[in-house]
C-alpha cells in the first residue's frame, strides 16, 4: 500500500499564481522520500494540501488509502507534519504544546502522558517540560515540533526543511532521529535545501519544479546518472598556467587552487599521476558540490 | 477520532488562557463596573430617582452585568482565535482531525466561560451597591448564557476575517460599545422621544438587556419571549455562518 498517492494535483491561487500544474507522486509505506525543488517550485503547497493547511484546486490525495476529501479525519490521523516555521504558541509550555495535539488527535490524558513523555524524551526535551517555548534556543524548538508531530504515532511523518537555520552539531543529531523514527516503521516525506542531507537519508526522490514534478526516481538510480565529478585541488607550489591534461576538464581558480572535472569512468590516480609528471604537486583535495546536487542544478536548469 | 477529548482540550486550553493573564482579563471589569456603580448610581443615580418602579442604582445593575458579560465573551473569542492565526499555531488545529464544529464549539464555549466568569464577579462587586432579590433567576442565568454565546460566536467571526490587531478592535469599539450603551444599560427606553424608540427597537442588545433586567428585578420595556426568539435566532444564523466560514477556509487557509 502506498503511504501517499497524488493524483493530477493542482493549485491555482486566488492572485492568479498557479503553484501546482498537475503533480502525480506515490510514496511507498515505509519510505524515506525526498521531495526537492528550489524556493517557489510548488513544494510547501503540495505539503500544505496534503497536512489540509491549503485547498486544492483539484485533483485528489490519498493517505494509505483514505482519500483526503472523503476519509477526511481518517487520511489526517496518519499524518504527522513539522512544518518550516515555527507555529507553536510561544506561551506555553513544551508539555501542554505536545499535550495539547494529543488532545486535537482525541487520545485520552493518560495515553497522551505517557506518549508525551516518550516523544520529549527522544527529542531530549524532558528535562525542558516546563519551560515556556519562547525561551527555547532555536534547535529546541524544532525538536519541539518533531515531538508534537510524533505524539500520535504517525504513520506518515511530512518534514518541511526540518533542520533550516540549525547548526551541524543539532542537523546531525536530528539525521539520526529521523534515521530511526523511519526504522521504526514510519514512512518519512523530507523537504531540505542541504541535498547532502537528502543523498543520505532518503532512498527515493521526487524533484519538483515551476509546479510540475521533474524527476521521480531511487535516489541511488539517480546518482547513476551523474556524468562527472568537481574537485578543488589544493596545491602545494603556485602554478601560472592551467596545466592541459586529456580527458580532464582543469580550470585555475587561483594560483594554488584547481578545478578538476573528472568523468565518469576516469580514474583519479591516472590525473594524480600526470599531475605529477608535471611537477605539480597536490596537497589535498575537496568535492566542489556534492553529487545530488550538481544533478538537482541540471534538472531545474533544463 | 474522540471529538469530546478534543473539544475538552481546545476549552480547557481557552480557559488555561484567560485565567493565566487575569490582571488583564478579570481585573479590570471588576474596576470599572465599581466605578459604573460609585458614579452613575451612587452620585448620579440618588438625583435620577426611580425608574419603572425601582432605584436607579437597581435599574442599571443588570445592564451593567450584561454589558460586561457581552464584550468579555466577544473579546475574548476574537483575541484569542485572531492570536492563535497570527502566530500560526490555527495548524495544529487544522493538521488533526478535529472536526469545525469542535473547533467552534471550544473556542465559543471559552469565551462563554469568560464572560459568565466576569458577569459573577461584577455581580459580585453589585451586591456591594444594591440589595436586589432576583425575580427569575432561570430566566437570567439562561438570557446570561444565551447573550455569552451570541458575542463569543460574533467574535469569532470577527477573527476570522481579521487581518491586523486593528481589525479585532474596530468591531467592539465602534460598534459593538455604542450598541451597548444606546441598548438600554443606563436608562430605559420609554423615557426616549417616539422616533428614538423605534431606533432603539432595531438594536438587537436592547432586548437581551431587557430579558436579563426582568430576570433579576422584574422590569422589562420588551416582550420577553421576542428577546429570547431574536438571540436564538442570532446564534443559530452565526453558529451557520462560522460553520461555513471553516469548511471554505475564510482567513485561514492559504
Amino acid at each position: 500500500m502506498n503511504a501517499l498517492s497524488i493524483q493530477n494535483l493542482k493549485k491555482k491561487y486566488s492572485n492568479g499564481f498557479v503553484a501546482l500544474k498537475g503533480i502525480d507522486l506515490d510514496v511507498e509505506q515505509g519510505d524515506f522520500f525526498a521531495l526537492l525543488g528550489p524556493n517557489g517550485a510548488g513544494k510547501s503547497t503540495a505539503i500544505g494540501i496534503i497536512s489540509s493547511l491549503v485547498n486544492k484546486t483539484s485533483g485528489s490525495v490519498s493517505i494509505f488509502g483514505h482519500d483526503l476529501k472523503k476519509q477526511n479525519a481518517k487520511a489526517k490521523s496518519c499524518i504527522g507534519l513539522v512544518p518550516q516555521e515555527i507555529n507553536f504558541n510561544q506561551f506555553e509550555t513544551v508539555k501542554n504544546i505536545v499535550l495539547n495535539q494529543a488532545g486535537y488527535y482525541g487520545i485520552p490524558k493518560k495515553k497522551a502522558k505517557i506518549n508525551a513523555e516518550r516523544c520529549l524524551k527522544q527529542m531530549s526535551l524532558w528535562d525542558k517540560r516546563d519551560t515556556v517555548s519562547r525561551r527555547l534556543s532555536g534547535g529546541m524548538k524544532r525538536r519541539v515540533m518533531i515531538a508534537r508531530a510524533l505524539v500520535h504515532s504517525p504513520r506518515l511523518l511530512i518534514l518541511d526543511e526540518p533542520t533550516a537555520g540549525v547548526d551541524i552539531e543539532i542537523r546531525r543529531s536530528m539525521w539520526k532521529m529521523m534515521e530511526e523514527i523511519n526504522q521504526q516503521g514510519t514512512t518519512i516525506i523530507l523537504t531540505t535545501h542541504y541535498l547532502e542531507e537528502a543523498e543520505s537519508l532518503c532512498r527515493n526522490i521526487a524533484i519538483i519544479n515551476d509546479g510540475l514534478i521533474v524527476e521521480k526516481s531511487g535516489m541511488a538510480e539517480l546518482l547513476t546518472r551523474v556524468k562527472q565529478d568537481h574537485f578543488i585541488l589544493n596545491l602545494a607550489n603556485p602554478v601560472s598556467i592551467t596545466p592541459k591534461i586529456e580527458g580532464y576538464k582543469l580550470e585555475l581558480i587561483e594560483s594554488k587552487l584547481l578545478n578538476v572535472a573528472v568523468p565518469k569512468g576516469m580514474s583519479l590516480n591516472l590525473l594524480f599521476q600526470q599531475l605529477t609528471d608535471k611537477n605539480i604537486e597536490v596537497l589535498s583535495l575537496k568535492n566542489k558540490s556534492n553529487r545530488l546536487e550538481q544533478l538537482f542544478m541540471d534538472l531545474v536548469n533544463e | 477520532m474522540n471529538n469530546f477529548i478534543a473539544f475538552r482540550t481546545i476549552l480547557a486550553k481557552e480557559i488555561r488562557r484567560f485565567t493565566r493573564i487575569w490582571p488583564q482579563t478579570l481585573l479590570p471589569p471588576a474596576i470599572t463596573t465599581s466605578l459604573y456603580f460609585m458614579i452613575f448610581g451612587k452620585l448620579i443615580g440618588e438625583r435620577v430617582g426611580n425608574i419603572s418602579g425601582v432605584s436607579y442604582m437597581d435599574y442599571i445593575v443588570p445592564g451593567v452585568i450584561l454589558m460586561s458579560i457581552i464584550s468579555h465573551s466577544y473579546a475574548n473569542v476574537v483575541s484569542s482565535f485572531y492570536s492563535t492565526k497570527f502566530q500560526r499555531h490555527i495548524e495544529e488545529l487544522l493538521v488533526s482531525p478535529v472536526s469545525n464544529w469542535v473547533i467552534l464549539m471550544g473556542y465559543v464555549l471559552g469565551g462563554v466561560a469568560r464572560g459568565l466568569l466576569v458577569g459573577i464577579v461584577v455581580t459580585c462587586i453589585s451586591f456591594l451597591y444594591t440589595d436586589i432579590t432576583v425575580n427569575h433567576l432561570g430566566i437570567a442565568i439562561t438570557v446570561a448564557i444565551l447573550t455569552a454565546t451570541l458575542f463569543a460566536l460574533a467574535g469569532f467571526i470577527n477573527a476570522i476575517f481579521a487581518d491586523s490587531f486593528d481589525a479585532i478592535s474596530i468591531i467592539p469599539n465602534f460598534i459593538l460599545t455604542p450598541l451597548s450603551y444606546l441598548g438600554g444599560v443606563f436608562y430605559s427606553v420609554s423615557m426616549l422621544p417616539d422616533l428614538w424608540q423605534t431606533i432603539s427597537l432595531t438594536n438587537p442588545i436592547l432586548y437581551m438587556i431587557n430579558a436579563f433586567r426582568y430576570g433579576l428585578i422584574g422590569v422589562t420595556d420588551i416582550e420577553i419571549w421576542l428577546a429570547f426568539a431574536m438571540t436564538g435566532g442570532f446564534i443559530l444564523f452565526l453558529t451557520l455562518l462560522s460553520l461555513y466560514l471553516l469548511h471554505k477556509g475564510v482567513g485561514i487557509k492559504n
